[in-house]
């Protein structure tokens, strides 16, 4: 668990439309590594790539090479479905699956790879994820109970409960507290800090403080204006970039001045 | 305003005196009453229809059991009637759902765009298709055709009661029949399902995705549990065609008035509808009366179905995702 990232001269295309160009970066394992921004330079994009997940929008593709520990994602007879198996994701608003309980949620990734498990194993992986996830006391008692009658902070645990259950090698976020509270967003900062020991995490945030907070390194994405692509300005580890940065752009998007 | 105190001069208009009514614009008011007024008319045309199919069939309920066609009392005369009825509409539904559900899946989920819309539309226009003319084909195309297919069933699959035979020579089947309203309430089902699917949140979709679901394996997991309720919606509009249909019935099934599962001969039990349609012209006095009494229990039976379906619909509600 928990694998390195390197995207090579990684381009992503629409259609004609190039969304993101050439970014080249290196993720460390078991590190979090923040990607900040504007709206619209990418950052989501970039991370959708990573688990080939941009690839649900028709005439998605990418040029350049994405390599999850030596292993390019988009080679010949790679397959998205298993990509997806080893990068989980978590995305911005809460989705636990509406029909299934909480039990069901957590180990509907487990059901998908068709492994037969004793119930006491189920019921073991289950508890495991849920503690992982910082939710275990809070539902213990209502396994059975639809997901969606959850707190909105208590759904995204979940749904990193569902992430982690299947034990992937990387842990993919999309602005995870974006429709949460204080008192939720910190519940998950707390928990993405535990869960660095395990995974290597990439999380999108427009919320540079909690960039600050959570994460080891951060990568700075802009754009130059509407119709152009994003592209990474610059990646260096979270307390340069919010100290003295190289670049002028991203000294001027983290103190506030840009735009 | 004699009373107001504030300090300057009081609006002409307000404040308004503390015991009246919220405001209500007068849209609102007018809006209000029409809706008002139409759910209530639904009502009243509801009961209307009751009360007629009520007091028209109870001349045969007292009635005498030799004075009921055929001699052996209402229950005697209705019951074929029920089972075809029954029969015919189950049949229907049992092919045409899950077919229903695949080309709206297809439609969905796997079609290209530009075979998409195309197919959509095409779905529609069989809806807008009139009975009479499925039952034209049903009669003149279905049956002749199918008489090889029932042949090869009743050879290898007589041992299983439905296809015991003989085989009917003229193809005039209930399994005809039930092919043929299956073909007719396709694209209401369709419709619904696919209009359900469409409305799955990507949310949803995505997060099935993303655990590395193959597109089937999250059709399973977000689609189908989310279209669940629309699924069955459809599929109890569909019967509720299938039970009352008429003329298509009419014109293709031979009637013998046995009660049989046996799907493929030339002896079958009639619905109530087509019977209605077939016995009406020629009848008089208390055959009226019991053609009517058929007739309430058809209304009956689609208000148990219907229930039926929103019983099974509003047991998992918890689970539903619209929470």
């Amino acid at each position: 668990m928990g694998k390195a990232i390197e995207a090579i001269d990684l381009s992503i295309y629409y259609g004609s439309f190039r969304a993101v160009e050439g970014v080249n970066m290196s993720i460390r394992p078991k590190t979090v590594t923040a990607l900040i921004g504007p709206s619209g330079c990418g950052k989501s994009t970039y991370l959708r790539s990573i688990n080939r997940m941009h690839e649900v929008i028709p005439g998605a593709r990418v040029e350049g090479r994405l390599e999850l520990d030596g292993t390019d994602l988009y080679g010949a007879g790679v397959d998205p479905v298993g990509v997806r198996r080893q990068i989980g994701m978590v995305f911005q608003r809460p989705n636990p699956f509406p029909t299934m309980s909480i039990y069901d949620n957590v180990i509907a990734g487990q059901r998908l790879n068709n492994k037969r498990m004793r119930k006491d194993a189920t019921d073991d992986l289950v508890e495991r994820s849920l503690r992982g996830a910082n939710l275990w006391n809070e539902v213990k008692d209502r396994l059975d109970k639809p997901g969606s009658g959850l707190s909105g902070g208590q759904q995204q645990r979940l749904c990193i409960a569902r992430a982690i259950a299947v034990q992937p090698d990387v842990l993919l976020m999309d602005e995870p507290c974006s429709a949460l509270d204080p008192i939720s967003t910190l519940a998950i900062e707390d928990l993405i800090n535990e869960l660095k020991t395990d995974y290597t995490i990439v999380i999108v945030t427009h919320n540079m403080q909690q960039a600050a907070r959570v994460s080891d390194y951060t990568g700075f994405f802009t754009i130059e204006g509407t119709g152009k692509p994003g592209k990474l300005v610059e990646m260096d580890e979270t307390r340069t970039i919010f100290s003295q940065p190289k670049q002028k752009a991203t000294e001027d998007y983290v103190s506030g001045r840009f735009g | 305003m004699s009373t107001d105190t504030s300090p300057g001069p009081a609006p002409a208009t307000a404040p308004a005196p503390p015991s009246s009514k919220p405001v209500v614009q007068p849209g609102d008011r007018i809006f209000a009453g029409f809706a008002t007024g139409a759910g209530i008319l639904i009502l009243v045309v509801l009961a209307g229809v009751a009360a007629f199919l009520v007091t028209e069939a109870a001349p045969a309920f007292v009635a005498p059991a030799e004075e009921i066609p055929g001699g052996g009392g209402i229950v005697a005369y209705i019951w074929p009637l029920v089972f075809g009825t029954l029969l015919a509409a189950v049949l229907a539904l049992l092919i045409a759902t899950p077919l229903a559900v695949c080309v709206a899946l297809f439609i969905t989920h796997f079609a290209p765009r530009r075979i998409s819309q195309p197919l959509g539309y095409v779905v529609d226009l069989l809806a807008a298709v009139p009975s009479i003319v499925y039952g034209l084909w049903g009669v003149a195309v279905l049956a002749p055709a199918s008489v090889g297919l029932m042949t090869w069933l009743q050879d290898y699959l007589g041992w299983i009661p439905l296809f015991a035979g003989p085989v009917s020579a003229t193809g005039r089947t209930m399994l005809v029949v039930g092919v043929t309203l299956a073909v007719m309430i396709l694209p209401i089902i369709t419709a619904v399902s696919r209009e359900v699917f469409l409305q799955t949140p990507k949310l949803h979709e995505e997060a099935a995705l993303a655990l590395g679901a193959t597109r089937w394996e999250m059709i399973k997991m977000a689609v189908l549990p989310f279209g669940r309720s629309g699924i069955i919606s459809g599929a109890m509009l569909g019967l509720g065609r299938a039970l009352g249909e008429t003329m298509a019935v009419a014109i293709i099934l031979s009637v013998s008035g046995a009660v049989t599962v046996n799907l493929i001969s030339s002896g079958n039990p009639s619905t109530i509808a087509a019977n209605i349609a077939l016995q009406f012209p020629e009848s008089t006095g208390i055959e009226v009366n019991t053609l009517i009494a058929s007739g309430l229990v058809l209304f009956l039976i689609t208000l148990a179905v219907n229930s039926v379906a929103r019983f099974v619909i509003n047991r998992r509600r918890e689970f539903s995702g619209a929470n």
